[in-house]
């Protein structure tokens, strides 16, 4: 790791509250997201790695009553400074932060719409209408994540008659079509069978060339893989953050070492 | 003995579905039989005052056509409001009960409500009012089926549609009722079959005419207030031309119902 390290966002003292909890969510989390690098959020089930990732695109604000504490910092392409995610109040602030910050679900979501409306719906909403431009990057968009050959005779057709593989790409598709800084996968592949698993995995480590990556994992050979940097999450608290390669090889943390070898989770 | 209780109860069960079968085949038989043999091309052309149907036909289609245009713009807009805003609050528990109990409500109580407010302020009965009272009975339906067919779209729909960067409302008009559009419809249509066929929610208001009109400010002509009048009718001509109204009628409704079954198989 000789080349310099850019942060791309920030996160200070962050904690969440769901509606109605007593409890915080998420605890004091301190955690930097470097840019065109993949991180891997690793932990057993309910330790809040979904949690937090629903937090770095506010995600959690359609539904009311979360709370958010501490500070979400994302870098401004443009002036370079960084912002706190968490003032934004308006929904205007919020669609651009969603622009900016895309998201893959766990479960594929094609929207009941052509293939190549699914990709240009994203680009619509930012006001891009001319189809000539809307049809290159959708055929970029496609391209880029792999799916292009499989679908380019297709287009109009429903994006739900796609395999389940298939139509987590074309989500891809759809999120890196408006060219967003950041992309959050929340579980990409688990739904997936082994061999869109492998897909995904590839088309992670070429995108992270253009975009940065959060990923969400309970696959710790995916996360070995796929990550340049691991966070190991425990009972909503950050246990322990380091490359990839220290937090397999040699974690400094009990608990990220028991987890890594098995022995909870 | 477990299994004599058993059996007592397998053929106490089929015994009743055989007679609720029995019921409804004869009511069919019968009404196929009657309505049939006095279906003719004649009673298509022609209006009530010449023994035909046409003008009932016309006007009781214009009366549910209007109920639709009332019904399922305020009922698609509220069930949004339920499934999509409300998150559940009292106000929306509320609402929902209310709807609900509104669906089970005498269809003659709304007629006589319709009355009250509609009719005897004007003074006289007129089309109006009759469309209004099937907008009122159609709207819970189209209320309830809205908000049960948004619930069953998956909320990570919801999500990626935020996700990628849409406002709330385009998300629920591009997204969200296009992936429930096939359920809507055939609640929509089922809705539709309910009130085409309703008597008494137009006893009071809109009653019948016996002639052809456009004119919803007066009596308007009605199928199924024809149907009660003349089935009471001493003349047997005019009985005859009651049951096949009744026949006519069923088969509207009977392949408004297939419709609606059609799609639902034909989409999933």
């Amino acid at each position: 790791m000789s080349e310099k390290l850019e942060k791309v966002m920030d996160i200070k003292n962050f904690s969440f509250t769901y509606n109605g909890a007593n409890k915080p969510s998420l605890k004091n989390i301190n955690l930097p997201i470097y840019f065109k690098k993949v991180t891997a959020l690793i932990g057993p089930s309910g330790c809040g790695k979904s949690t937090f990732l629903r937090s770095l695109n506010r995600i959690h604000d359609l539904y009311p009553g979360n709370k958010y504490e501490g500070e979400i910092l994302l870098k401004d392409i443009e002036t370079g400074d960084m912002e706190n995610i968490l003032k934004y109040k308006k929904e205007n602030e919020l669609i651009k932060l969603r622009q900016r910050v895309g998201m893959i679900f766990q479960k594929p979501t094609p929207f009941p719409m052509s293939i190549f409306d699914n990709i240009a719906y994203g680009l619509r909403l930012m006001g891009k209408k001319n189809k000539k431009f809307l049809e290159e990057k959708v055929e970029e968009a496609l391209k880029s994540s792999a799916l292009w050959k499989e679908v380019k005779d297709r287009l109009k057709d429903d994006a739900r008659g796609l395999s389940g593989g298939q139509q987590q790409r074309l989500c891809i598709a759809r999120a890196i079509a408006v060219e967003p800084e950041v992309l959050l996968m929340d579980e990409p592949t688990s739904a997936l069978d082994p061999l869109s698993t492998l897909a995904i995995e590839e088309l992670v480590t070429k995108l992270k060339e253009k975009v940065t990556i959060v990923i969400v994992t309970h696959n710790m050979q995916q996360a070995s893989r796929v990550s340049d940097w691991t966070a190991f999450m425990y009972l909503g608290e950050l246990i322990e953050y380091g490359t990839t390669e220290q937090i397999f090889i040699s974690p400094h943390e009990k608990r990220t070492a028991d987890y890594i070898a098995g022995k909870f989770g | 003995m477990r299994l004599i209780i058993n059996k007592i109860i397998l053929i106490l069960s089929t015994l009743a579905a055989i007679l609720g079968l029995v019921f409804l085949f004869w009511i069919l038989i019968t009404l196929t039989i009657k309505g049939f043999a006095s279906v003719n091309l004649y009673i298509f052309t022609h209006d009530l005052i010449d023994n035909g149907l046409r003008n009932l036909l016309i006007g009781q289609f214009i009366l549910a056509f209007i109920a639709v245009l009332i019904g399922v713009p305020l009922g698609m807009i509220a069930g949004i409001y339920l499934q999509e805003y409300s998150f559940n609050n009292k106000f929306a528990t509320f609402i929902r009960n209310l709807s609900d109990v509104m669906m089970s409500a005498p269809s003659i109580v709304i007629g006589t409500f319709v009355y009250a407010i509609m009719v005897n302020p004007i003074g006289h009965l007129n089309g109006w009012a009759g469309a209004i009272a099937l907008g009122i009975m159609m709207l819970p339906i189209v209320v309830r089926t809205t908000d049960d067919m948004l619930g069953l779209v998956p909320k990570e729909l919801r999500e990626a549609g935020v996700a990628i960067g849409a406002p709330k409302y385009k998300v629920i008009f591009n997204i969200i009722i296009k992936a429930a559009k096939v359920g809507i419809m055939t609640g929509l249509l089922l809705a539709f079959a309910r009130i085409i066929g309703e008597t008494a929610p137009l006893l009071f208001t809109s009653g019948n005419s016996q002639y052809f009109t456009l004119n919803l400010n007066h009596e308007f002509p009605s199928l199924t207030v024809a149907i009660y009048n003349l089935a009471t009718m001493p003349d047997k001509h005019l009985v005859d031309i009651a049951w096949a109204g009744a026949f006519v009628l069923t088969l509207f409704v009977l392949i408004i119902n297939l419709l609606g079954r059609y799609i639902v198989k034909e989409k999933k």
